[in-house]
């Protein structure tokens, strides 16, 4: 680690806890809750992914999942939109209110829940459709009746995509490069007005220019939405996240069963620079994980 | 409704704004679409098992699967299959004696000697044989296969097993070639590069390990073909004549189960007669015997699919 | 020096092995169109049946088998398609039921044509009363190549990617929304190819049609609730009659035949082709 005084060094990369200092929101913590998750397990027939889980996501922060492979984050977020519901034999025990409402309670529908709470995937999907189409698709489906063009150009907007793509919409979404794609699905995400945006490693299928250019708009984007993202890179959590929870895998004493576990939740700034715990300490200098 | 709307003043609704009603009704409607598959086999036992229960009240079953009689519509009338049975088998063996070998040896030089090109051409040109209507082979089996064993001074009647079997056997070389090759192609190549490694040639290899370890899905395909030989109708019913004989001369004619029950079925036997029921005891046999088959086909099938997937 | 030369051998016996095959099929060709092209001409087509092979012709037997080629499909692509859905997106495949009826449709894709046929004897013509008609020929057809449609249907919409569905459910799309908005237009052409190639088949099939009551002289156009032939049915008739001329004619018939099934097998494999998807 080099120290330098007060401006970035340009030989050495900058340590995660200056990148942190330099972009973290020290107003963070007094944001009201979006979602409030209470001693939460997942487990995949009969397998738990993850357990104990405790914490709470503010509003328009973004937060971070960090983590080394098989701590459960990818699990964890998709709690959060009920795409575990998807999954044969996925079974969530515990507590996950948005808003204060109980995500899970036996009257609520996961279609109006993931309306509300969208996702962005690690590998960019886009259907194999026309521009237009794939960021109509959310608003046709969900049957939101105004002006369906202006919806569409406004999400391109909102996703810094509209320049590159206004001339050629009824052309196929898979004849964009990887960066475009990506931001096209969040441009589909955006066109049903979502109150969450979930990004399971947004960047990690990009090249470096586009992962900047991602960044960025999630910086933009937060002003309006609440962003919840999982990465395994270090730097790109101390780039972008208010909040960040780091995740470690418990080995069973008899070295078998692995389960994911939370270890520390805080301002971003604090995790990189002073953590509580030490293994969040280990983890993030890079002694292992 | 904007985000903002959604957390201040308005409740919070998660539940749905509308029942879906529709999910459930189209849930419903594919799975009586499913339905149809299973009302197909119930059918296709009722169809067959209670008439023959019937029958098997008044013709002792011991009779019919012994009897070396088949004589229903004279008088007076016999019951006994085994000259049926005599003339499928005879024939699904000069068949087998014909697809077996030599479809298994088209599969191992596709799969082993082809390039990826010459097989991409070859393969399909050989699915085409796959793809002619039985009806095609009878009447080739009939109108040049017979006269041209005559030619070559083998006597046989103008219907006979002969050539009915062997036209079969050429109608059958694409199914056991193509799921040959397919459990040939499932073995992986490191098992051939090993071999080669230790300096085995090219037919060691084909012989010693490839065949052997795709042995399930090889003999998965043998048994498809003679099920399928078994329950093959057209090829037999023009070529092969509509006479039980339980001589087993493939020079002759004789009559296979298929063949009775097509002319039988074509016929005016009236509703509910014995002659009638006839049909349906010969079917129910027929039907057992490919369904064993079958179910002994497809476990090898998921056997060999399961070890290498 | 004699490995190689048995291997030279062996890969040469292999070799003859196809041959054979190919070999048969050039004589099989040859011989049906030595035989039939000659009498390949409009009366043929357009002629009724007679007993003077000079005027007979095979109208009736051709456009029963257009009928019931049409039936067939508006029979066997919802039912084929609706299950496969079913199969694949909607049911849970841990339950017992749903992988007995897996094991049931794999067992009815082996099961021997002329049992079809009895089923349609027993069932339609003499069962429910519908008698020895047009209909029933489709319907029993139907059934027959259902399991084939069937499985292309599942292997057309298991082809398309998980990450589709994915995106779609993440957008608030319901279950049917994300199938028939998504996977099934995506599956179009894999389901297209299976069905013409079922329906090709199907054209092919005689067995089934001498048991449901297929008359082999029918001398006026066919009806969907009439007595009825179909081309395989006209060919095996042409070939029982004891003139020399109407195995010709039956040969005619076979090109007639073969020509409509190479026409369908060819547009399968251009649709397959055209519309091949690199996922």
């Amino acid at each position: 680690m080099i120290t330098t005084t007060g401006q970035a060094s340009t030989i050495e990369p900058m340590s995660l806890a200056e990148i942190a200092r330099e972009h973290g929101d020290e107003n963070v913590a007094s944001r009201e809750s979006v979602f409030q998750v209470r001693d939460l397990a997942v487990s995949y027939s009969g397998n738990t992914a993850i357990r104990e889980v405790g914490l709470d996501v503010l509003k328009n922060a973004i937060t971070a999942f960090i983590g080394p492979s098989g701590c459960g984050k990818s699990t964890l977020i998709r709690c959060f939109n009920r795409m575990n519901d998807l999954v044969p034999g996925a079974k969530v025990d515990g507590e996950v209110l948005y808003h204060g409402k109980d995500l899970y309670a036996a009257d609520v529908d996961p279609v109006e829940v993931r309306r509300r709470i969208g996702m962005v995937f690690q590998k960019p999907n886009p259907f194999p459709k026309s521009i237009y189409d794939n960021v109509a698709f959310g608003p046709r489906v969900l049957a939101m009746k105004d002006d369906l063009s202006e919806r569409v150009e406004g999400a391109l907007q909102q996703a810094a995509l509209w320049d590159e793509v206004k001339d050629r919409l009824k052309e196929s979404a898979l004849g964009l490069s990887g960066g475009q794609q990506q931001r096209l699905c969040i441009a589909r995400c955006l066109a049903v007005e979502p109150d969450v945006i979930l990004m399971d490693e947004p960047a990690s299928a990009l090249d470096p220019i586009s992962t900047t250019r991602i960044e960025d708009l999630m910086h933009e984007l937060k002003r309006q939405y609440t962003i919840v993202i999982v990465t395994h890179n270090m730097q790109q959590a101390a780039r972008v996240a208010d909040m960040t929870a780091f995740f470690s895998v418990d080995v069973a004493p008899d070295g078998g069963r692995r389960t994911g576990i939370l270890v520390e939740y805080d301002k971003t700034a604090k995790i990189f620079t002073t953590p509580a715990d030490k293994r969040t300490e280990d983890y993030v200098t890079g002694r292992f994980g | 409704m904007s985000s903002s709307e959604i957390t201040t003043g308005l409740e919070l609704r998660l539940r749905a704004q509308r029942r879906r009603v529709g999910e459930d009704v189209v849930k419903g409607a594919l799975a009586v679409c499913a339905l149809i598959s299973v009302a197909t086999t119930v059918g296709i036992v009722v169809a067959l098992f209670v008439p023959a229960f019937e029958f098997f009240q008044e013709i002792s079953i011991v009779d019919f699967l012994t009897g070396r009689d088949w004589s229903p519509l004279f008088q007076p009338a016999h019951f006994g299959v085994l000259p049926l049975v005599a003339g499928t088998l005879l024939v699904t063996a000069i068949a087998s004696a014909v697809a077996m070998p030599f479809g298994l040896g088209a599969a191992i030089y596709l799969s082993e000697y082809a390039s990826p090109r010459t097989r991409g051409i070859l393969k399909p040109a050989f699915e085409v044989l796959a793809g002619i209507p039985t009806i095609v082979f009878g009447y080739f089996a009939l109108t040049f296969v017979t006269p041209l064993l005559r030619d070559l001074g083998i006597e046989v009647d103008i219907f006979n097993t002969l050539s009915a079997g062997l036209v079969m056997g050429v109608m059958l070389m694409p199914t056991v070639a193509s799921l040959s090759e397919d459990a040939m192609g499932a073995v992986p190549r490191d098992l051939r590069d090993g071999a080669h490694a230790l300096g085995s040639t090219k037919v060691q290899v084909a012989t010693r390990i490839v065949v052997p370890a795709a042995v399930s899905g090889i003999i998965a395909s043998f048994v498809l073909a003679i099920s399928r030989a078994v329950g093959e109708t057209m090829i037999v019913l023009i070529a092969m004549g509509q006479q039980p004989n339980l001589a087993l001369d493939p020079r002759e004619a004789a009559e296979t189960m298929t063949a009775f029950i097509a002319a039988t079925g074509a016929g005016d036997v009236p509703t509910g007669s014995i002659e009638y029921k006839t049909i349906f005891a010969v079917g129910a046999l027929l039907f057992v015997m490919t369904l064993v088959m079958n179910l002994f086909a497809i476990r090898l099938v998921r056997k060999y699919r399961e070890v290498y997937e | 020096m004699s490995r190689g030369l048995k291997g030279g051998v062996f890969k040469g016996l292999l070799f003859l092995s196809l041959l054979v095959g190919f070999l048969m099929l050039a004589a099989l060709l040859v011989d049906v169109f030595q035989d039939g092209l000659p009498y390949l001409d409009l009366t043929l087509l357009t002629n009724p049946p007679s007993s003077d092979p000079k005027i007979a012709g095979a109208r009736p037997a051709i456009l029963a088998t257009i009928y019931i080629g049409v039936l067939l499909l508006l029979f066997v692509v919802p039912i084929g398609v609706g299950t496969a859905v079913y199969l694949e997106e909607y049911a849970d495949k841990r339950r017992w039921y749903n992988k007995l009826l897996e094991i049931n449709i794999q067992n009815l894709a082996a099961v021997p044509s002329i049992v079809y046929g009895i089923l349609g004897l027993a069932f339609l013509v003499r069962g429910i009363g519908l008698g020895r008609v047009l209909l029933a020929g489709a319907m029993i057809l139907t059934l027959l190549v259902l399991p084939t449609v069937i499985i292309a249907a599942r292997e057309a919409i298991r082809s398309v990617p998980d990450s589709i569905r994915q995106g779609g459910y993440a957008l608030g799309a319901t279950q049917w929304q994300v199938v028939s908005r998504q996977v099934l237009p995506a599956a179009i052409p894999g389901i297209a190819t299976g069905s013409i190639l079922a329906l090709s088949r199907a054209i092919g099939e005689t067995a089934p049609l001498i048991m449901i009551g297929a008359v082999t002289y029918i001398s006026f156009d066919p009806t969907i609730l009439g007595p009825f032939t179909a081309l395989p049915i006209q060919i095996y008739s042409f070939l029982r009659l004891p003139q020399e001329e109407f195995k010709l004619l039956a040969a005619a018939s076979i090109i007639v035949l073969l020509a409509i099934l190479l026409t369908l097998n060819a547009f399968a494999i251009f649709i397959r082709n055209r519309y091949r998807r690199t996922w």
